[in-house]
């Protein structure tokens, strides 16, 4: 990275004085960052470990007010086996869905993301500059809108989608009028062990498909221009048609920008907050609440900052173990192409 | 979350035009057609639901079934009564979208500030602990906001001057927000200052100016489009941000933001939402954010363009 040249460049040997003054200079540029982020993020941090071990409670939030009771482990044992205050908890089958809910969106976000960068990017397209302004909407509109926008379209009686399944389908074959309740099925339409995915899942997921590919197919898109031509016309020379060439030279190209915005992906879709809480409110009956959503209704809703504050250790590790094993995962492919 | 979004300058952005310039094959027509339509079926899926919200926001019957992306009757009522009462509380939109505006530029301000300095510290400095700082610094890029929450919210209930509670006011979430904005923003612009010819600021060194003064003139001037960039998506975080607005200020309605607003007044009626109030809430609520983003846009893909060649 130029960073390090630039530091070193400063001057390879240089006195202790002369390294006490830039430390305190630097230090002083950082003051005011890390001042911000010592009181709102640090210490939080830290004052959570001790938190977790309390049964902290509304009745302990006034400054004057008595200080929580130590209570051990309990509050890890109580999210452990699912006894918490949130009905329909159950900490295996949350975990199970969201890995479920985060690994499935990324591989759609990358497949349709890539495949629609490369029709943008066949020759002589015209309109492509359109088409790209097009297909970057939905990156330009609040999370916020997106989920509750949806949640509408999903409404059993106005919903856009029964409408639009009663005015095709329905008009076709004459069905009588269509109501279902997407966001509220109560009969899972797959449920393996852990595994538990309502009809609200794939409504979810097709929001956040919407969502998600735009931005993958940027990316695609800026790495399949940075791939040199003369491999394509090497390729064509060779008599491979327009497939032989997608898996001899686009798809290698295209790995080594993708992967790590799929890690990226991954851990974003993970903690995707916007979808599950105003979309399905974790619903039917908390089968597509996420970690984060369960860790926001325990402070929010229930108050008990206690068990939050156990249960963010528990997602803290559970984001360690993931950031350990994708880093492996991109390293292993990164040896692979080499 | 922001989106993740390198900004890189003028001389790497080069690369989306040059490639431009060398493809000039022709296309079959019949191919051609054939895309063009599949381009057009792709564009449908992504505006429909615009379209759709749209409609609705413009229907009279104050139910969600625009039949047609003009509905019969279409008249701005909705905006009307959503600009005089969005919520059942004596708020007007006015209000909420000052209380959502002020957070947001405050935020913009502040990562921008924050984060500057420190990015430049960063840059033009070989100091000790900085390899450990930056770590600890993007270590915070891997929490999610929502998981410190509760213990934040906690600690700035403690923060008490007079009858102001810091926990209770939209002051914490703009400095609670700002921290979750300042790693990703240090390490944006710190990247962008790393590409800044040194020579210029040695130039000034030599002329007698102090550190901080070329900080000041040489070295800020020359980074003015990412410190926009960043500005922008800390405005962006501001405006949209939910969860700690919510837990801090839900009950002091004086101080709601239009998300806390949109939030209330989907929830408030259990079920039967009064739809076309709540679309054209919707409208108003992403308008400003989609027109800054669509002017700012071939900015801001160019960054991520080659943000994704570098990766």
């Amino acid at each position: 990275m130029t960073a390090a040249a630039i530091g070193r460049s400063a001057g390879p040997r240089r006195s202790w004085r002369q390294r006490t003054a830039t430390t305190r200079t630097a230090y002083l540029f950082l003051l005011p960052a890390l001042l911000v982020m010592a009181v709102v993020t640090f210490y939080p941090l830290i004052f959570q470990i001790y938190i977790a071990f309390t049964d902290f409670q509304l009745k302990n939030l006034r400054p004057t007010a008595p200080p929580a009771n130590i209570v051990g482990l309990q509050n890890f044992t109580r999210i452990l086996d699912s006894n918490i205050v949130i009905p329909n908890f159950d900490f295996l089958r949350v975990l199970t869905f969201n890995l479920f809910w985060a690994l499935t969106n990324v591989v759609i976000h990358v497949v349709i993301g890539v495949a629609i960068a490369l029709v943008l990017n066949v020759d002589g397209l015209r309109f492509k500059r359109i088409w790209r302004a097009v297909y970057i909407l939905p990156i330009a509109i609040p999370p916020i809108i997106v989920a509750t926008v949806w949640r509408n379209m999903f409404d059993p009686q106005y919903g856009a989608v029964n409408q639009a399944i009663n005015a095709t389908i329905g008009v076709l074959f004459k069905l009588p009028p269509f109501q279902l309740d997407w966001l509220n099925q109560p009969n899972p339409i797959l449920s393996v062990g852990p595994l538990v995915l309502p009809l609200a899942y794939f409504a979810l997921l097709a929001a956040n498909v919407w969502l998600g590919w735009p931005l993958n197919s940027v990316v695609a898109t800026g790495a399949l221009q940075s791939i040199p031509r003369d491999l394509y016309e090497a390729a064509e020379m060779d008599g491979a048609g327009y497939w032989a060439r997608l898996k001899t030279v686009t798809l290698p190209f295209l790995r080594p920008a993708m992967l790590p915005f799929a890690i990226y992906g991954f851990v974003l879709t993970f903690n995707l907050f916007t979808l599950s809480y105003f979309m399905s409110g974790g619903g039917p009956f908390g089968q597509t609440e996420l970690l984060v959503t369960t860790g926001y209704r325990l402070v929010a809703e229930q108050h008990l900052y206690g068990v939050a504050a156990a249960f963010a250790i528990f997602q803290f590790i559970i984001l360690l173990v993931i950031t350990l094993a994708t880093n492996r995962l991109a390293r292993a492919t990164a040896s692979y192409d080499s | 979350m922001t989106t993740p979004v390198a900004v890189v300058p003028r001389a790497t952005v080069k690369l989306a035009s040059q490639a431009r310039t060398t493809g000039g094959r022709r296309l079959k027509t019949r191919n051609q057609i054939l895309l063009q339509l599949l381009c057009l079926l792709i564009g449908s899926t992504v505006l429909f639901p615009i379209v759709w919200i749209v409609g609705m926001s413009l229907d009279p019957r104050n139910i969600a079934r625009p039949d047609a992306l003009i509905p019969p009757g279409a008249n701005l009522e909705a905006y009307g009564r959503v600009l005089a009462r969005p919520t059942l509380n004596p708020v007007s939109f006015f209000q909420l979208a000052l209380n959502s505006l002020t957070l947001a530029v405050v935020i913009s301000v502040l990562s921008v500030g924050l984060g500057v300095l420190g990015a430049y510290a960063f840059s033009r400095m070989k100091f000790r602990g900085r390899e450990f700082m930056m770590l600890l610094i993007l270590a915070v890029l891997m929490l999610p906001a929502v998981a410190t929450v509760g213990p934040l919210y906690i600690s700035m209930n403690r923060i008490t001057v007079g009858d102001f509670r810091l926990g209770g006011s939209l002051l914490g979430v703009a400095l609670a927000v700002t921290s979750t904005q300042l790693p990703f923003a240090i390490w944006n612009m710190k990247g962008y200052l790393d590409t800044i010819p040194k020579e210029l600021e040695e130039a000034a060194v030599v002329d007698g100016a102090s550190r901080f003064q070329t900080f000041l003139r040489v070295v800020l001037p020359l980074a003015t489009p990412v410190l926009a960039v960043t500005a922008l998506f800390g405005f962006i975080a501001g405006w949209t941000e939910f969860i700690l607005a919510e837990v801090f200020v839900v009950g002091d309605p004086g101080q709601w933001t239009l998300a806390i607003a949109l939030n209330a007044l989907v929830g408030q009626y259990a079920g039967s939402t009064p739809w076309s109030t709540f679309a054209a809430f919707a409208v108003l609520f992403a308008l400003p954010v989609m027109v800054v983003y669509l002017l700012l846009q071939r900015w801001i893909v160019s960054g991520l363009t080659v943000g994704g060649v570098k990766g």
